[in-house]
């Protein structure tokens, strides 16, 4: 698979390169103290790269080509997991995937929005963009789970909901609202992980939970920065300084106490060791679910109500 | 990104609405007919001729929904702060003191308590002239008080929607408002107290899904625009012009999304009935 570079990793990865290729030819030359020299260097270029990414380049990050989606993840965390299909009104839609799996030893329902990695299966997924069947696959699903007392993980990551005609001859919006009613009050936990790209009503759609928690580079926001632009600055040019404004990353969510927790990934992001993300991931699910399920569902409840109603700043002169 | 860039030969601008007029005569956007302010108030800002619908405002609605004299407005001065120090082409504060200086509110929503036909309910309205009856965190927070009183007083809530969306200078803040809102609304509604949604000229994005269509019933005025993607990002993914009339009440009503479309002359008498109807 052809790997796809962004600008800032760009160095790291040539510098990595390097140290392979001297690794290779260094069986019969003496050169550990140049590859220690290397290694050195490439470290302290990783730390100052990643751990000064501006908003953009955690966008650009949380969009890679080659970072885990949610199949990748049911793939490496979930055991024996059943894929269900459809919404029983109108179609399968494929930019959301859904079933039962075990994490750990308890039975989940784990939900999630779905890219493809190239044109073919993009086109197939829809880009990830989900119409109003996939928001009802995914609430026939949650339903489902309800009846059977099994808890809910749903992992975000959509560029936003399809924005054609017919998802909009079928209510997209009412779709949309329909599960943010309904997940307010389902009686069983709900984990909500954003693991790519949280764009708006569309991943919201899918993102009511006791728990809300982010991957380290992915984002979440009430609209792209592109489209932030082309809206307030009514140009595409501005989708920096948009990023920058919509303060859209991890920490700064953490800091609008929206979001519970931060998931680290490993260094560079989820695409540069998916089965170490999985791991992590996994761990923290475990470990929330763990903390949930000893929450009675009445209280469950009242507390994801009194968590979201808590969200937001005004003031009553 | 050449496909950001193809012509748009098969896309046609679309006309602006107008806010109310504020000289003595106006010409209707539905007909062009020249209509006397007076006569515009008397017929509840609609065309006589033609049933064009004008777009109003939060004072306008209590006017004509509530009986004289009853309606006593809840968290009056509410008011948006700047959690994220937004700035734009503009700082946001700046926005909303422009904003407020202009229209005299003190954001998009006014909520309240009053009587229509002598039923008592809670009440809320969108003023969309108010940074286009965007929802951020007070609208979010007004909305789901309005939601609790209802709940709390056992009356029936009534909101009224006029807003472009989710209000982008308040981020993520803004995009939890429509959680929160739906989650008052579920709380409302496992209470078995009656939530009538209205849906005015335009009503889109976030508040479209969100509260306004989560109603028990679902009322929108004529020829209003109701949807979630706006008609020029559809135009832009799909290449062309949409049909006439898509995304318009009539078309929603067609669709099975709407109750029923009513005429602002009768909106209060209908909802008068299906209130008698509904409440226990």
């Amino acid at each position: 698979m052809a790997k796809v570079i962004l600008d800032f990793e760009k160095p790291i990865i040539e510098l990595e390169q390097k140290i392979a290729e001297m690794r290779k030819y260094a069986d019969n030359l003496d050169i550990s103290d140049e590859i220690g020299t290397l290694e050195g260097k490439v470290d302290q270029l990783r730390s100052s790269v990643y751990q000064n990414l501006t908003r953009w380049q955690r966008v650009q990050l949380a969009r890679h080509p080659d970072r885990p989606y949610t199949l990748d993840y049911i793939q490496y965390m979930i055991e024996d997991f059943v894929e269900l299909h459809g919404d029983r009104r109108y179609a399968d839609d494929k930019a959301i995937v859904g079933g039962f799996g075990r994490l750990d030893k308890d039975t989940v329902l784990i939900l999630g929005h779905q890219k493809g990695r190239d044109t073919k299966s993009n086109i197939y997924r829809n880009f990830g963009m989900p119409n109003p069947e996939g928001y009802r696959k995914a609430l026939r699903l949650m339903l489902l789970a309800t009846k059977f007392g099994k808890p809910i993980i749903t992992l975000l990551d959509t560029p936003g909901a399809y924005p054609g005609l017919g998802a909009e001859e079928r209510g997209q919006g009412e779709a949309i609202a329909r599960n943010l009613f309904e997940m307010s009050h389902l009686p069983v936990p709900i984990i909500v992980v954003v693991i790519g790209e949280g764009a708006s009503g569309g991943a919201l759609g899918m993102g009511i939970g006791d728990r809300v928690m982010m991957l380290e580079n992915s984002w979440y926001s009430v609209i792209s920065p592109e489209s932030c632009s082309s809206i307030l600055w009514r140009s595409w040019e501005f989708k920096e300084q948009a990023a920058e404004a919509l303060k859209l990353t991890a920490k700064d969510l953490l800091e609008q106490k929206i979001i519970d927790r931060i998931i680290p990934e490993p260094m560079g992001g989820a695409h540069r060791d998916p089965l170490i993300a999985a791991a992590t991931l996994k761990r923290t699910l475990i470990e929330e679910l763990k903390a949930l399920k000893k929450i009675k569902p009445d209280r469950l409840v009242q507390l994801r109500i009194e968590k979201f109603s808590a969200m937001g700043e005004w003031k009553s002169t | 990104m050449a496909w950001f860039k193809r012509s748009k030969e098969n896309i046609s601008s679309d006309g602006q609405k107008k806010d109310i007029p504020d000289g003595m005569w106006t010409k209707c956007d539905g007909c062009g007919e020249i209509i006397h302010k007076k006569q515009l108030e008397q017929n509840y800002f609609t065309c006589a001729k033609c049933s064009y619908h004008f777009r109003i405002g939060s004072k306008e609605y209590f006017e004509i929904l509530l009986d004289h004299g009853t309606f006593k407005e809840t968290e009056k001065r509410m008011r948006s702060l700047d959690p994220l120090k937004f700035v734009d082409t503009k700082p946001y504060a700046k926005r909303i003191d422009e904003s407020i200086k202009k229209t005299g509110l003190h954001d998009a929503v006014r909520t309240g308590e009053g009587e229509m036909n002598g039923l008592p309910l809670v009440i809320a309205c969108m003023d969309f002239s108010f940074i286009g009856g965007s929802m951020g965190s007070v609208v979010g927070e007004k909305i789901s008080r309005a939601a609790d009183l209802a709940r709390k007083k056992k009356k029936p809530l009534l909101v009224i929607s006029s807003s472009g969306g989710a209000r982008m200078q308040e981020a993520a803040l803004s995009l939890m408002q429509m959680a929160k809102t739906s989650a008052k609304i579920a709380q409302l509604s496992d209470a078995g107290i009656p939530y009538i949604a209205v849906l005015a000229d335009p009503t889109a994005g976030g508040v479209t899904a969100s509260f306004a269509m989560l109603g028990d019933v679902q009322i929108a005025e004529p020829s209003a625009f109701i949807g979630f993607a706006g008609p020029r990002v559809i135009k832009q993914t799909i290449g062309k012009d949409l049909p006439k009339g898509f995304q318009r009440s009539e078309f929603l009503l067609e669709k099975g999304f709407l109750d029923m479309v009513v005429h602002r002359k009768e909106l209060k008498q209908t909802i008068t009935k299906v209130l008698q109807h509904l409440n226990p």
